[in-house]
C-alpha cells in the first residue's frame, strides 16, 4: 500500500517535472528569461507551484526566493489553482465613479469571498482589475473574457447564474 | 515574400491603391476595445456569412477596422465610400444595412445618430458633434485601417516616412526636425522628445536601445491600447525612425498584460513588417538594422516607470532606480536607452512626413500637435478624442462630450489619472496644455479625462486615487510607502465620518513629504488628488470632519436610505429587491428600512418608479433625525 502511494506520488513528480521540461526548453536559460517563463507556466498549470519555482530556479541558475520574489511582486501569478469561473470586477475609475464599489460589494456578497478568493467548492474566482479600457460601458463585469457593459447591483445574481447555467449545459 | 526595398515599396504601395476598386461599397466595422465588448466580432461574423450567402463578395467589402473613438455608440458600422455613419448596430439590422445601405444607397434612418439637441439625424461621421471639433491626425486613420494587415497601413502613406528618413535624412536631421517641431512627451512628463532623443545619440557606446512605454496604468485612460490595437503600424514606423536617429539596434514595446488584443495585434503588426523588410537586417536595403520585440507586462502599475520598466524587462521587479544616471545614459542592461510613450511615437511618422512647420501649426505655444483624451465618467458621449491643445474644457467636455449624463451638474474633471489632480467648475474655460494643467496642480498625464457630477464626493474620489497608488507603491522607498499609506486611513477615516480637524493639516504635510521625498514618479505625484480637492473642494473636507455629512450623499457610512411614508404606495418592488431582507411591509401599506440591517446598496432608490420616488437618501442632521425616529420605534416595539 505504502508503496503504491509513493509510486504515484513519484509518478505525478514525474509527470509535472516533464511538463515543466517541456516549457523550459521553449526559453534560453537567461534571467531575463523569468518573466516569460512566469507567464508560460501560469497560463498552461493555471498556477504557480513549489516544484515549478524549484525547477525555474534550477534553470535559470538563480535562487529559489529570487523567483519567488519576481511571482509574489506581478499580479499576473498566483501561487494557488484558481477556480474554474473568474469574475473580474473592473475598478477603474470610471466605473468607480459609476457605481463599480457596490457592484463588488454585492458579487462579494452574493458568493461570500471577498476580492481575490476562491469559493470552496473551487467554482469563482473574484477578482478586480484596475481598468479593462472599455470606459464607455461602465460599470464592467466580466465573467471568463465576457464583457457585461452598465451593469447594476439588480443584475450580479443574473450574472452569477448565467455562469452557474453554463455549469448545468457542459454537465448534460 | 520578396523584401522591398524603397522603390519596391512605392510599388507595392501603388500597386495596392491600383488594387482596389474606390467605389466599391466596403462595410467597416469598428474593431476597438468598446465595441468589441457591445459584440462587434458576432456583428462583422454575421456580415460576412451574409455576404456569402448572398453572393454579394465581389459587390461588397467587409473589414474590421480600429477604434473609431465615439464608444458610447458602439457598435459602430461605416459603409464606405460614402461614408455613411450607422450606430448601435445588432445583429438584425445586419440584412437591411446590406440590401437598403450597401447595395440600394439608401439611409437607414432608424441607425442613424441623432442630434440630441436638435434632434437632427446626421448621415456622415464628420458631421456628427462628437467629431465635428476634433482635429484627428493620429486617430483618423483608424476608422480605414484592417490592424492585421500592413497593406491597408502601406495604402494610406505608411511608411513612407521611414523611407524618407532613411534616405533623405540624416540622424542629426531627424532630430533636429522632431525638436523643431515641438513635440513633448506623450506619457505624462511632457519633456521635449527631440531633446531626449539628442541626449541618448550623444551617450557613446556601442549597444543602444528604444522602448516603447505601452504599459497604459492609469485607470480610465486607453488611447494608447486602441492606438496599438487600431493601427500598430504607425508605433513601429515611429520606432524605426527613432531608432535610426538615435543609433539604436534593439527596440521594446512593453505592453500591459490587460490588453491582449494589443499584443496580438502588434505581435502580428511586427511579423509583418519583418516579411516587408521594414524591419530586421538592412531595412529596406538601407544598411540600417533593427529589431523590436514584444514584452508582455505582468500586472503593476509602477512599471509604468520608465525604470521600472527597465527593471521588468531585464525579468526582475520593477523596482525604480535612482534617477541620474538617466536611462538615456544608462538604461536597459546599464546601456543608453530611450522610452516613450505609444502616442509619442505615433506622432513621429506625421513629423517626418509633413514636417515640423505643419505639426508647430497646431496647438499652443509651449505645447504643439493634438492629445488624445480618454473622456470617461459622467458624460453623455464617453469615448476617445483627438483634440489640439490649447482647446477648452468645456469644448471638450460639453460641444464633444455632449455634456453631463442625465442633465446633472459638473462638479469636476480628474486628468492625468492617479498622479493628477481634480480641477473644479470655475476652470472650465482653461486652454488644456501641458503647463496650464501643471499650473492648477494636476498633470496631463496620459490623457484620461474622468468627468464627474455632484454625486461623486471629492473626498471619496481622492481616497479611491490614494488607495490606488498605496496598493501600486512598491515598496522600496519609505515616504511613498508608508506616506501614502498614513494618508488612506487619514482619508478613509474622514468617509466614515470619523476625521478630527487636525485630519487637513495632516494630510497637507504627508503630502508634501511624499511628494519631495519619494524615489520615482509614483509617489511624487501620488499626493496631487488629494492636494487639488483640499485646493478646491475644502467645502466637502470640512463638511465630513465638522458635520459629519456628505454632501454628495456618496460615502456610505454618511448616509441613510429613506422611505418616504407620504409617498410610498406600498408596491413591494423595494422589499423585493432589498438584498437583506431590510424593508418590511404588506401590499399597499407604507414599507420601512430596518436601518440596523441595511446595508446601503441602493437597490430600493433604484427601483422605486420614478413617478412614485419615495426613497431618497439623507445625510448630516437629516440622517440623525431619521436613526434617532427609527430608534425609539424599535423600543417602542
Amino acid at each position: 500500500m505504502i508503496c503504491r502511494i509513493k509510486n504515484s506520488i513519484l509518478m505525478k513528480r514525474k509527470k509535472s517535472q516533464s511538463e515543466m521540461e517541456n516549457i523550459l526548453k521553449q526559453f534560453k536559460p537567461e534571467k531575463k528569461e523569468l518573466i516569460h517563463i512566469l507567464h508560460k507556466v501560469q497560463s498552461e498549470q493555471g498556477f504557480i507551484s513549489p516544484s515549478a519555482i524549484f525547477e525555474i530556479s534550477k534553470y535559470l541558475r538563480i535562487s529559489e526566493g529570487e523567483v519567488y520574489g519576481v511571482l509574489t511582486f506581478y499580479n499576473a501569478f498566483t501561487l494557488e489553482p484558481k477556480g474554474k469561473h473568474t469574475l473580474t470586477i473592473c475598478m477603474g475609475t470610471a466605473c468607480h465613479v459609476r457605481g463599480a464599489p457596490a457592484v463588488l460589494d454585492e458579487f462579494s456578497r452574493q458568493l461570500d469571498i471577498t476580492a481575490g478568493q476562491t469559493t470552496e467548492d473551487k467554482y469563482f474566482t473574484l477578482e478586480t482589475v484596475n481598468c479593462v479600457g472599455a470606459c464607455a460601458l461602465g460599470p464592467i463585469a466580466i465573467t471568463d473574457g465576457h464583457y457585461h457593459g452598465h451593469v447594476t447591483t439588480k443584475e450580479v445574481k443574473k450574472i452569477i447564474d448565467e455562469v452557474k447555467e453554463e455549469k448545468g449545459k457542459n454537465r448534460k | 515574400m520578396e523584401k522591398a526595398d524603397r522603390k519596391r515599396l512605392n510599388k507595392l504601395r501603388a500597386n495596392i491603391i491600383d488594387s482596389r476598386d474606390k467605389e466599391k461599397t466596403c462595410i467597416t466595422i469598428c474593431g476597438g476595445t468598446g465595441c468589441h465588448a457591445y459584440g462587434c466580432v458576432e456583428i462583422a461574423q454575421g456580415f460576412e456569412d451574409e455576404i456569402k450567402s448572398q453572393k454579394l463578395s465581389d459587390k461588397i467589402d467587409v473589414r474590421v477596422t480600429g477604434c473609431h473613438g465615439f464608444c458610447e455608440r458602439g457598435p459602430i458600422v461605416v459603409i464606405q465610400p460614402e461614408g455613411f455613419f450607422y450606430q448601435r448596430v445588432e445583429s438584425k439590422d445586419i440584412k437591411d444595412i446590406i440590401s437598403e445601405t450597401a447595395l440600394g444607397k439608401k439611409v437607414l434612418p432608424r441607425l442613424l445618430y441623432k442630434d440630441p439637441q436638435t434632434g437632427e439625424e446626421i448621415q456622415k461621421e464628420k458631421h456628427v458633434p462628437f467629431y465635428k471639433k476634433q482635429e484627428r491626425i493620429i486617430f483618423g486613420r483608424n476608422g480605414f485601417i484592417d490592424p492585421t494587415d500592413i497593406k491597408d497601413y502601406i495604402a494610406l502613406d505608411g511608411y513612407k516616412a521611414v523611407s524618407k528618413a532613411l534616405f533623405e535624412m540624416q540622424p542629426e536631421g531627424i532630430i533636429s526636425e522632431v525638436k523643431k517641431s515641438g513635440l513633448r512627451g506623450r506619457g505624462g512628463g511632457g519633456f521635449l522628445t527631440g531633446k531626449k532623443w539628442e541626449i541618448c545619440r550623444s551617450s557613446e557606446s556601442s549597444r543602444k536601445y528604444i522602448i516603447c512605454n505601452a504599459d497604459e496604468g492609469d485607470p480610465g485612460a486607453y488611447m494608447d491600447r486602441s492606438l496599438l490595437e487600431g493601427n500598430p503600424h504607425s508605433i513601429i514606423e515611429g520606432m524605426i525612425i527613432g531608432a535610426y536617429a538615435i543609433g539604436a539596434s534593439e527596440g521594446y514595446i512593453y505592453v500591459r498584460l490587460e490588453y491582449p488584443l494589443a499584443v496580438q495585434n502588434i505581435t502580428l503588426a511586427l511579423e509583418q513588417a519583418h516579411e516587408h523588410g521594414l524591419l530586421g537586417k538592412s531595412i529596406l536595403e538601407s544598411g540600417f538594422d533593427f529589431n523590436i520585440h514584444v514584452f508582455k507586462g505582468a500586472g503593476a502599475f509602477v512599471s509604468g516607470e520608465e525604470t521600472s520598466l527597465m527593471s521588468s524587462i531585464e525579468g526582475r521587479r520593477a523596482f525604480p532606480r535612482q534617477r541620474p544616471p538617466y536611462p538615456a545614459d544608462k538604461g536597459l542592461w546599464g546601456k543608453p536607452t530611450n522610452i516613450n510613450n505609444v502616442e509619442t511615437w505615433a506622432n513621429v511618422p506625421l513629423i517626418i512626413d509633413k514636417g515640423a512647420d505643419w505639426y508647430s501649426q497646431i496647438g499652443t505655444e509651449t505645447s504643439k500637435g493634438t492629445k488624445i483624451f480618454s473622456l470617461v465618467g459622467k458624460i453623455n458621449n464617453t469615448g476617445l478624442v483627438e483634440v489640439p491643445m490649447g482647446m477648452t474644457l468645456r469644448e471638450i467636455i460639453y460641444d464633444i462630450g455632449g455634456g453631463i449624463k442625465e442633465g446633472k451638474k459638473f462638479k469636476a474633471v480628474q486628468t492625468g489619472g492617479p498622479s493628477g489632480g481634480c480641477i473644479p467648475a470655475d476652470m472650465l474655460d482653461q486652454p488644456i496644455d501641458f503647463d496650464t494643467l501643471t499650473r492648477a496642480g494636476s498633470i496631463m498625464g496620459s490623457g484620461g479625462m474622468i468627468v464627474m457630477d455632484e454625486e461623486n464626493c471629492m473626498v471619496d474620489v481622492a481616497r479611491y486615487f490614494l488607495k490606488f497608488t498605496q496598493e501600486e507603491s512598491c515598496g522600496k522607498c519609505v515616504p511613498c510607502r508608508v506616506g501614502t499609506k498614513q494618508m488612506v486611513d487619514i482619508l478613509t477615516r474622514i468617509t466614515e465620518g470619523k476625521g478630527d480637524k487636525k485630519d487637513i493639516q495632516r494630510l497637507q504635510d504627508l503630502a508634501e513629504t511624499v511628494k519631495s521625498g519619494s524615489l520615482c514618479g509614483l509617489g511624487q505625484t501620488a499626493p496631487n488628488p488629494v492636494l487639488t480637492t483640499l485646493r478646491y473642494f475644502m467645502n466637502e473636507y470640512k463638511a465630513h470632519i465638522e458635520q459629519k455629512s456628505c454632501p454628495s450623499l456618496s460615502c456610505k457610512d454618511l448616509i441613510v436610505y429613506h422611505i418616504d411614508p407620504e409617498k410610498c404606495v406600498g408596491c413591494l418592488l423595494c422589499k423585493k429587491n432589498c438584498p437583506v431582507d431590510a424593508i418590511s411591509g404588506e401590499r399597499k401599506e407604507v414599507h420601512i428600512i430596518d436601518q440596523d440591517l441595511c446595508i446601503k446598496c441602493g437597490a430600493c432608490l433604484d427601483v422605486c418608479p420614478e413617478k412614485v420616488s419615495a426613497v431618497s437618501k439623507h445625510t448630516g442632521k437629516e440622517k440623525e433625525r431619521i436613526l434617532k425616529q427609527h430608534r425609539k420605534k424599535k423600543t417602542e416595539q
